[in-house]
């Protein structure tokens, strides 16, 4: 190490959102003023995950791990760690523990993760090419282009059993091969950076952290199927991620591992960034492809699969950023290595964006096989505000909702395609008992029906006519004939819409369905729902016993819907009430309540 | 809405004609467009047409199909609203419903002095600090419908 100590910066959107570009400054002033300019190095990284508790600032070579910093830390830190060597407690994080955990690696949150895709974020300035290179970065490049033939290539990552990280579990060696053994001439290799799911950042966070290996990656395909040409087609609403790839891109033309003739093989490949523009639709193959082109991005029906006909009628991959992320580590470290971890049917692992009411919100990297309780309670920290596990949704729109019974169940595609979900792209959404299905099944439908492009009518129709009859659940108007509808519709739209965001877009309302029949039933036999989202099934009641007449709601109810004498107990009209709730917020004596 | 005309500056010009013949251009050349003005406006669109040669209708077809490009002016702190699932299940709608109450407008539309537009995104990729609303890219996370006439109150000192 060419300095006696490093400080780790997170520089994710999170923790950047948190004060991370101040904490930054802070340290060069502080280490300035203390003499230690030469011996200590500052990095701004790549996200370190556990965003929950950002910002994070992480001292090297100890490991220390200082959570929740705020510039005013800055000194303290400085003053006593980098100084006098003594770890600043009161920054450490604590879960509840009376002993203080110090390193990242006593950390629960870290304890069950293992990092291929994410082994430079949060470790490396991804704006330093040199950085990336000191860490084995484009070494695969040199044993590729020297040592291996595309068809060795291909093999290689056929045997390592890698499937695209997408949604769909691809096998990727495959993909390459298909285009590998198409005639040679202008082929395409695009990586798809447009992660549109709601409620995921895994890409987004490989991009902004560790730009690179994407490249890298890119240039190992081009060589494999025959493409001199790859596109990033990544989503404009990631400024940050596309000025981090500008330069990656900048500085690996400027020594020579893009362009033409790369590091004097002979191998030319040259990578250019286009912008998506917010369509969810875009994550469908065909559809990226029209967008790329320049148009609406709508889905074609396959075959032809672009791996023979794709961009402007050439062979085209498409592969996912985190699927790309693994390929340069299955190079250096071998097939054989790679295929080790994970499960019988799904090897490595899988990055997920873990949020919703969990404790430790963040980014993980855990091994294919590990269970869902493994990564709620034991990296995820539990249920937030001491509540109780209701379902876990993985697969964004397109996935199923997961139930109680099923959190040992370990994680590949297989396993999650049984009980009626999907691996997705990695964002794993956790809901307690305060949540109700059917509105969550609402909000999914919502964002399909507006996200469908209209092309064929299953996904167009059969959509608008599922979140229709989801409104009438959620309103109290449901009858049991709308579940025996949704269930056909439901079918219907799988079988026969073109393409994969309209066969998988009742996901959420098939499961729902299949695990959480009751609380449907309730809705509409006993207009209720047992959460309290659903507002129009909500009936405000005022206990006489409590009220004392001081008459404050009548005069807050907006509606006019309280009724009573000063001094004896009131009473709500029902059919005035609109549910707004500023009654039971205005009452001093508890006497209204909800259910 | 602003009744002003705008004219294609040299630049959007130089960068329409550098991407003229490069295929798939459409899309980068609106982004470029909406980058220069914060919407794409009627006028630019039927000279970007003439420059790039494309039918108009073809621009709108694009224009319309994405929900990133706008065709109306936003206001001069453009407040996103993230929508995305985690945002949702910890009050983003609440959120979104609070910044209407406070500017008096509604989604996709800007207060009558220009300076706010709201509109309600698509995950900002930033669910660790759900319910989050960006405002020209500076991002506030982890809000509470309490803190919402703060931050609009920071940013209309601003002017």
């Amino acid at each position: 190490m060419a300095f006696e100590s490093y400080v780790l910066v997170c520089g994710g959107t999170a923790c950047c959102s948190g004060g991370a570009d101040n904490i930054v400054e802070a340290f060069a002033s502080e280490l300035a003023a203390a003499g230690l300019k030469d011996k200590v190095q500052v990095v701004k990284t790549g996200c370190l995950g556990f965003c929950e508790q950002g910002p994070i600032v992480k001292i090297l070579p100890q490991g220390t791990f200082y959570v929740q910093v705020k510039a005013e830390d800055v000194k303290e830190i400085v003053a006593e760690h980098l100084v006098k060597g003594r770890v600043v407690q009161r920054l450490c994080y604590d879960p509840e523990q009376a002993k203080k955990l110090v390193a990242e690696a006593n950390i629960p949150f870290y304890q069950k993760q293992y990092r291929i895709v994410l082994r430079n974020c949060g470790v490396i300035d991804p704006e330093k090419i040199d950085d990336y290179i000191a860490r084995d970065g484009y070494k695969a490049i040199e044993k590729v282009l020297f040592e291996m033939t595309p068809e060795q290539v291909v093999d290689e990552i056929l045997k390592s059993g890698l499937r695209g990280r997408g949604g769909a579990g691809f096998p990727t060696g495959m993909k390459w091969k298909f285009a590998m053994m198409q005639p040679k001439g202008q082929k395409y290799m695009v990586c798809n950076a447009d992660e549109g799911d709601p409620g995921a950042y895994m890409d987004r966070s490989t991009l902004e952290g560790d730009p690179h290996s994407i490249l890298e990656a890119m240039i190992i395909a081009g060589y494999a199927i025959g493409a001199s040409k790859g596109f990033i087609y990544i989503r404009a609403e990631y400024p940050l991620a596309i000025r981090r790839l500008e330069v990656a891109i900048e500085q690996a033309t400027e020594l020579g591992l893009l362009g033409k003739d790369i590091l004097g093989s002979g191998f030319d490949f040259e990578i250019e960034l286009r912008f998506g523009a917010g369509a969810f639709v875009c994550g469908e193959e065909t559809a990226l492809l029209q967008s790329i082109e320049g148009n609406r991005g709508m889905p074609k029906p396959r075959p032809p699969f672009p791996a023979v006909k794709g961009l402007w009628g050439r062979p085209t991959v498409i592969n996912n950023v985190e699927t790309l992320a693994n390929i340069p580590v299955i190079i250096n470290k071998g097939a054989d290595w790679f295929n080790k971890i994970g499960t019988a049917t799904t090897k490595g692992t899988k990055v997920f964006a873990l949020t919703g009411k969990v404790n430790n919100s963040g980014l993980i990297e855990v091994p294919m096989g590990t269970t869902l309780r493994e990564i709620i309670f034991d990296v995820g920290g539990g249920i937030r505000g001491g509540h109780q596990f209701k379902a876990a949704q993985t697969g964004g729109p397109s996935g199923g909702i997961i139930p109680p019974q099923f959190l040992d169940t370990p994680i590949d595609y297989e396993s999650l395609a049984k009980i009626g979900s999907i691996m997705g792209s990695g964002g794993l959404i956790v809901m307690d008992e305060t949540d109700c299905v059917v509105d969550i099944a609402k909000f999914y439908l919502d964002f399909t029906v507006d996200e469908s492009c209209g092309k064929c009518a299953p996904c167009r129709i059969g959509g608008r006519k599922l979140l229709n009859y989801l409104n009438k659940i959620t309103d109290g108007r449901g009858t049991e004939d709308d579940i025996v509808q949704m269930q056909n519709i439901s079918d219907a739209m799988c079988k026969a819409s073109l393409c994969g965001l309209g066969q998988t877009a009742s996901n959420p309302v098939k499961s729902t369905l299949r695990y959480f029949m009751d609380e449907y039933m309730e809705h509409i036999r006993d207009k209720k729902c047992r959460s309290g989202k659903c507002s129009k099934l909500i009936s405000y009641t005022i206990d006489p016993a409590k009220c004392k007449g001081c008459t404050a709601c009548a005069r807050k109810c907006p509606a006019g819907a309280i009724s009573g004498a000063v001094k004896t107990p009131h009473v709500i009209d029902q059919s005035k009430c609109i549910k707004c709730g500023a009654c039971e917020a205005t009452c001093k004596f508890g006497a209204i309540s909800h259910g | 809405m602003s009744g002003k005309v705008e004219t294609m500056t040299p630049e959007l010009k130089a960068f329409i004609e550098e991407w003229k013949t490069k295929p798939g251009n459409l899309i980068m050349v609106l982004h470029r467009v909406q980058q220069t003005y914060g919407y794409i406006p009627r006028e630019i669109a039927i000279e970007t047409a003439e420059l790039l040669d494309v039918p108009l209708a073809k621009i709108y077809g694009v224009v319309t199909f994405y929900n990133f490009f706008r065709l109306q002016k936003a206001g001069k702190y453009n407040v996103q609203v993230c929508l995305g699932t985690a945002c949702y299940l910890r009050g983003g709608d609440d959120i979104i419903k609070e910044f209407e109450k406070e500017l008096g407008v509604g989604v996709n539309t800007t207060t009558p002095d220009g300076l706010f537009s709201v509109e309600a995104v698509r995950c900002l990729g930033c669910c660790g600090l759900a319910p989050v609303a960006v405002v020209n890219g500076e991002v506030h996370g982890k809000l509470e419908t309490k803190n919402v006439a703060g931050i609009i109150d920071q940013y209309r000192k601003l002017g």
